[in-house]
């Protein structure tokens, strides 16, 4: 039937048809390229953007005068940021101070213990299936509503008024779903094998618990807290309702106080000293970009020093 | 065999997975201070035996064991579980050293036991590595990570984790079955030299490994309904020469399995 002409000629069109759709696959390869490119630019360059122009702005009024001195208060929006800086810190720790052992022992409770817990019992099986949902949904709850509900319990309620306190079990409250799932997951992150290596040696649940499964999730429990550290630093409603918003240093867990996101706020929406509000939140951004990079040069250290490289 | 003490006695034992019955009436004496090796195929139940003396079945939900098992007289199920591991250790199939110092991984059973007097931890770390076979190799870098080591390392490392707890039986999963062939070899070196103080109870995937090391031999099969069983048991030289069973002959000379 096919002469060889006929098939040769035949070969040389099958030949320019694959050149053809290999140019067309090609261009469309550069043409996806290029569309991420551009969507990765544009999220990059909006960032820079918002950071950059904050930054500008901020750096005017950043002396060591700004970082030294206290607000003035009134409505001049003069004078410095020193006390929202030392707020801020006392904020962070006493909140973390709280959520942190909470956080992890919910976690390790839900991972280690929940599952034996629940075979044995009807109820507790029931109850820890309501925890669990509580959890998720408190991590998708705005932080106003733990701000309304640190009022109404903690400065009204218990009568501890605007204070670090008040705030403190607030941001607790707000932070802890963040820490137990974060926590959650580094120790369904643990390899069964350790666990099991423990418990062959004769150590006891909560031994292998203690001893070798909290240590292995550390690197992740630790970033949990860090990332929580941020949120703590940047949240500003929460604070608004439970901190009250005074400007002078507080000198027990019961004053009043202002971090450095309320001081922003408070700026930016009652004084006129906009370029102030500008350097403190060029000075908050610095704090969270330096958090992130402690973040990611730990959590790789730790890393590498568990698996044994590095020394 | 007759004339030697029995270690490890079972009796009529059964172990289920919830409806699955994973092993089947086994019965067999496990003599003392010697190398017992089990083998069968895929799915007899081997490690489901092995990890009843040290209840490590325990672990895993909806398991439940029939039948009586006893060391030295005693009842396996009546001893408390972590006080039986003690005297019962074990060797995994992928070697599991924790993300700890080479130290820190011998000393942890002796520490977990409620040793703090530090001399005395030192002296058990490195008399369990020399009898690991890695002291040599490691002495200076006791404060490295355990994880930095090759995986034969880490595997004697486990071994000597093993020992520095003292215990009397040790279980071992198919030790050398993630290792390469030098490895293995010094595994099996190792485990030749332990059975003068300890009884030795191993898992093997390897015939070969089975006839080299160990004196006597269990040769487990799947029954029609999945449930393993204990098909042979005797002296390893006559286990492999010169079985009773033809199921047994089948499976040494590679027909299945």
């Amino acid at each position: 039937m096919s002469s060889p002409v006929s098939e040769a000629r035949l070969e040389r069109r099958v030949a320019r048809q694959a050149r053809g759709s290999l140019a067309r696959r090609k261009l469309s390869q550069n043409i996806a390229f290029a569309l991420v490119w551009l969507a990765g630019f544009l999220a990059v360059a909006a960032l820079v953007w918002i950071i950059g122009y904050v930054m500008v702005q901020g750096v005017q009024v950043i002396n060591l005068e700004f970082l030294t001195t206290r607000p003035a208060g009134g409505v001049s929006g003069e004078g410095g940021m020193s006390t929202t800086i030392v707020t801020t810190l006392y904020l962070v720790v006493l909140t973390i101070a709280i959520a942190t052992p909470l956080g992890v022992g919910a976690a390790v409770y839900l991972v280690e213990y929940a599952g034996e817990a629940q075979r044995e019992s009807r109820l507790v099986s029931y109850i820890i299936m309501v925890a669990r949902t509580g959890i998720e949904i408190l991590a998708g709850v705005p932080s106003i509503i733990f701000g309304l509900f640190g009022f109404a319990l903690f400065v009204s309620a218990m009568k501890l008024k605007f204070s670090l306190l008040s705030a403190g079990l607030s941001g607790a409250c707000l932070i802890l779903p963040v820490i137990i799932r974060t926590s959650e997951e580094a120790l369904l992150a643990v390899p069964r094998s350790y666990r099991e290596g423990s418990l062959a040696l004769g150590a006891t649940k909560w031994q292998t618990t203690v001893s070798v499964v909290l240590p292995a999730a550390t690197p992740g429990i630790v970033t949990g807290v860090v990332l929580s550290v941020g949120r703590i630093i940047a949240e500003t409603a929460i604070f608004w309702v439970t901190l009250g918003g005074s400007y002078r240093l507080p000198t027990n867990l019961l004053s009043s106080g202002r971090s450095m996101a309320l001081h922003v706020y408070m700026l930016a929406s009652e004084t006129r000293a906009f370029n102030k509000a500008m350097g403190t939140a060029a000075i908050l951004i610095a704090t969270i970009v330096v958090l992130n990079l402690i973040i990611n040069f730990t959590s790789r250290r730790f890393a590498a020093r568990m698996m044994g490289r590095n020394r | 065999m007759e004339s030697m003490k029995t270690k490890l006695k079972v009796q009529d034992f059964s172990v289920f997975y919830g409806d699955f019955q994973a092993l089947r009436d086994v019965t067999v004496d496990i003599p003392i201070h010697q190398i017992t090796s089990i083998i069968g195929p895929s799915g007899c139940g081997k490690s489901t035996f092995l990890r009843a003396f040290n209840r490590m079945n325990d672990l895993i939900p909806s398991t439940r064991a029939e039948g009586r098992i006893f060391m030295d007289d005693q009842d396996l199920f009546e001893i408390d579980v972590v006080e039986l591991r003690k005297c019962v250790g074990m060797v995994f199939q992928r070697p599991n050293p924790f993300p700890k110092t080479i130290f820190d991984n011998v000393a942890y059973g002796p520490r977990s036991h409620g040793l703090r007097d530090s001399a005395k931890l030192a002296e058990i770390v490195e008399r369990s590595l020399r009898d690991a076979a890695l002291w040599g190799e490691v002495k200076d870098d006791l404060d490295k990570s355990g994880l930095a080591l090759s995986g034969g390392q880490q595997q004697r490392l486990c071994i000597a984790r093993a020992l520095a707890v003292e215990p009397e039986v040790i279980l071992m999963d198919e030790p050398a079955s993630a290792l390469d062939p030098i490895a293995t070899l010094r595994i099996e070196e190792l485990i030749q030299t332990l059975k003068k103080n300890y009884t030795i109870v191993i898992v093997t995937h390897n015939m070969q490994q089975a006839a080299r090391v160990s004196d006597d031999t269990m040769f487990f099969n799947m029954a029609e309904d999945r449930a393993g069983y204990l098909v042979e048991y005797g002296p390893t030289a006559e286990i492999f020469t010169n079985p009773r069973e033809k199921l047994t002959e089948d499976y040494i000379t590679g027909r299945f399995g």
